[in-house]
């Protein structure tokens, strides 16, 4: 196994995941492109520490897991609340103020 | 197998000893929150009054020990754990937490700027209907990653402090259940935000990954031979662009005025100021320290990053109507004059580090003011519109002169605060005499001059302009917002006429070192 393999797959998933963000318009959708990107993260995490043979990869990629877990919590309570109200999670809908 | 659990028991493990003082604010802060919201399980509806004073009243005890280890200067810096010559290693995670000026200075910084939004909270909250007790919790949860963000010198600790700020904040903005400006703000500020941080990672991960440490001081070290030029630019790009996000920087601004808009405008003013501040930490953290090397790479983005924000967010914020969206845009504009430094920090990084820092001090009080006093005039207008400050000095004369104040602050006009904070600025940008960082001070001089405009313009409204419908009754202010109002004020006069003040505190030696 080559590091590169990893880092190529990883690659990957980050830019799906980034287009996904930018052009998904369902809202659990752009939180599933969000994760997307942190998996490409962890497979990075894991495959440098496996490189360079250090624990710290590892724990970084556990840290993120939990964090990712209660931010996809949250996330998806908005996503909820914003359902409620307007019966829809097109998030291109929620425009009543235009930055 | 029952002799190797024998063997286990009997075995003393030695642990390096924890600097329990060191770690003291946080803890304080932890168990404090916890206690508020154990008697906010406890006693529920009857014990709602007095929340703000208890979550307040943990803020001040958790200032308690800053206070003390600022005066034990000598033992400074200091980590998580006590090492002399008979302990044992620290092992992995020495010097990933550290206790200095720096961060003693920020952390004073975040609690006192929590009491105040605690204070301008009370009355919006209470007479809102919300649910305020989980509000108060909340942010003192936002308020603990604040504190762990300005000792973190590691990528795992930022990373954890940075979710621990922003995740109660996502939650914070879609407060107001019912009102669909509320979950808007929401919706846009958790998914930048959440994007923010998946970019912020996928940096640190090549960071890691060059570095094989996700110490920063490690990083900085090991960058500095590596051979991957492209590699360390792509991470340290991303990893700057995450911090942009949050510190809304153009052109990753564009949640901050919705979200600043349709928020409840306490949480509007906790955003524009703690945890814009905990962006800046974060990044300062990341640039002085891990990034000295790199300047080749950090110095000619941060130059664009910083040009941009200036000069976009100033150019917006002139067409407002609406206070608290041309406040984001302003804040937007001033961050860009807090990015200026790190423009120019090659060999100057203490230098800049301070200037940044003083900015945040002295934009703190002047920010918070100034939102205190929109909350105030809000109770009575009903209206963020700048056409309804129309005669307002002469319902409200004090608070005239001390939006005024707020104001001449922001604008940078001498005495009050703000122009020590631009003078710093500019002091670092001309230090080194480099073209860069004098082009980049005429930007900035440029860009007050347009700042002046629309910040006067309201000074106009409310002195001279007629009140919109007519009704000169005085108003009465709660004693919670009227002592906002004289903390900021007092603060702001004080930063401006006697700007040692700051610039004693702010006076840091190698922070890049960190221990």
């Amino acid at each position: 196994m080559y590091l590169n393999q990893f880092l190529f797959l990883s690659a990957v998933l980050f830019c799906i995941g980034v287009y996904g963000v930018l052009t998904r318009k369902n809202g659990v959708l752009v939180l599933m492109s969000i994760e997307l990107i942190l998996n490409a993260v962890n497979i990075n995490l894991v495959a440098f520490g496996a490189f360079n043979a250090d624990l710290g990869g590892q724990v970084f990629a556990l840290f993120i897991i939990a964090v990712a877990a209660a931010e996809v919590g949250v996330g998806l309570a908005i996503v909820l609340l914003i359902y409620r109200n307007r019966r829809s999670i097109d998030v291109t809908e929620a425009d009543l103020m235009k930055g | 197998m029952s002799g190797t659990i024998a063997t286990l028991l009997a075995t003393e493990i030695e642990r390096p000893s924890i600097d329990w003082h060191a770690i003291a604010p946080e803890l304080v802060l932890l168990g404090g929150g916890a206690l508020v919201t154990v008697i906010d399980l406890i006693w529920l509806e009857r014990v709602r009054k007095i929340m703000p004073t208890l979550t307040s009243l943990v803020f001040l005890a958790a200032l308690v020990p800053v206070l003390t280890l600022w005066g034990d200067a000598d033992a400074l810096p200091r980590g998580l754990w006590i090492i002399d010559g008979t302990e044992p290693s620290a092992g992995v995670w020495e010097g990933a937490y550290v206790v200095d000026n720096y961060s003693l200075v920020l952390k004073g910084l975040f609690l006192l700027s929590a009491y105040v939004i605690v204070l301008l909270s009370t009355n919006y909250m209470s007479e809102g209907d919300y649910h305020d007790s989980e509000y108060y919790q909340l942010i003192s949860a936002s308020v603990l990653g604040m504190l762990v963000m300005s000792s973190s010198r590691d990528l795992i600790s930022i990373f954890v402090a940075l979710e621990l700020v922003s995740i109660p904040a996502y939650l914070m903005a879609a407060w107001r259940k019912r009102d669909l400006k509320s979950n808007e703000a929401g919706l846009k500020y958790m998914l930048m935000g959440v994007f923010a941080s998946a970019i912020l990672l996928y940096g640190m991960s090549l960071l890691y990954g060059l570095a094989g440490s996700t110490l920063l001081s490690d990083i900085a070290t090991t960058i500095d031979i590596g051979e991957s030029k492209p590699i360390i630019t792509l991470g340290i790009i991303f990893t700057i662009i995450g911090f942009g996000f949050k510190v809304s920087a153009v052109p990753f601004h564009t949640w901050a005025p919705d979200t600043y808009e349709g928020a409840p405008t306490p949480l509007t003013a906790f955003l524009a100021v703690a945890s814009k501040a905990a962006g800046f930490v974060g990044l300062l953290n990341v640039a002085i320290v891990a990034f000295p090397t790199q300047a080749d790479v950090v110095e000619p983005f941060m130059w664009v990053l910083a040009a941009i924000t200036m000069t976009v967010g100033n150019l917006i914020a002139l067409r407002q109507t609406n206070l608290v969206r041309m406040l984001a845009y302003s804040g937007v504009a001033q961050a860009g004059y807090m990015l200026a430094p790190l423009a120019v920090y090659s060999g100057l990084e203490d230098r800049a580090t301070s200037a940044v820092v003083t900015y945040l001090v002295i934009y703190a009080a002047m920010n918070l003011g100034a939102f205190a006093v929109v909350i105030i005039a809000a109770r009575k207008t009903r209206s963020g519109e700048i056409t309804s400050y129309g005669g307002m000095f002469n319902y409200a004369p004090g608070l005239t002169v001390a939006m005024t104040l707020f104001l001449f602050s922001l604008a940078g006009i001498p005495p009050v605060g703000g122009w020590w904070a631009k003078f710093e600025v500019f002091r670092v940008l001309t230090e080194g005499n480099r073209a860069s960082g004098i082009a980049l001070a005429v930007v900035a001089a440029v860009n007050s001059v347009v700042a002046a405009f629309y910040y006067l313009n309201i000074a106009k409204q409310m002195w001279f302009m007629p009140t919109p419908d007519g009704d000169n009754s005085r108003i009465a202010i709660p004693p919670a917002l009227t002592a906002a109002v004289v903390l900021t004020v007092i603060a702001t006069i004080a930063t401006g006429v006697l700007p040692g003040l700051v610039s004693d505190m702010t006076d840091f030696v190698n922070v890049a070192a960190g221990q």
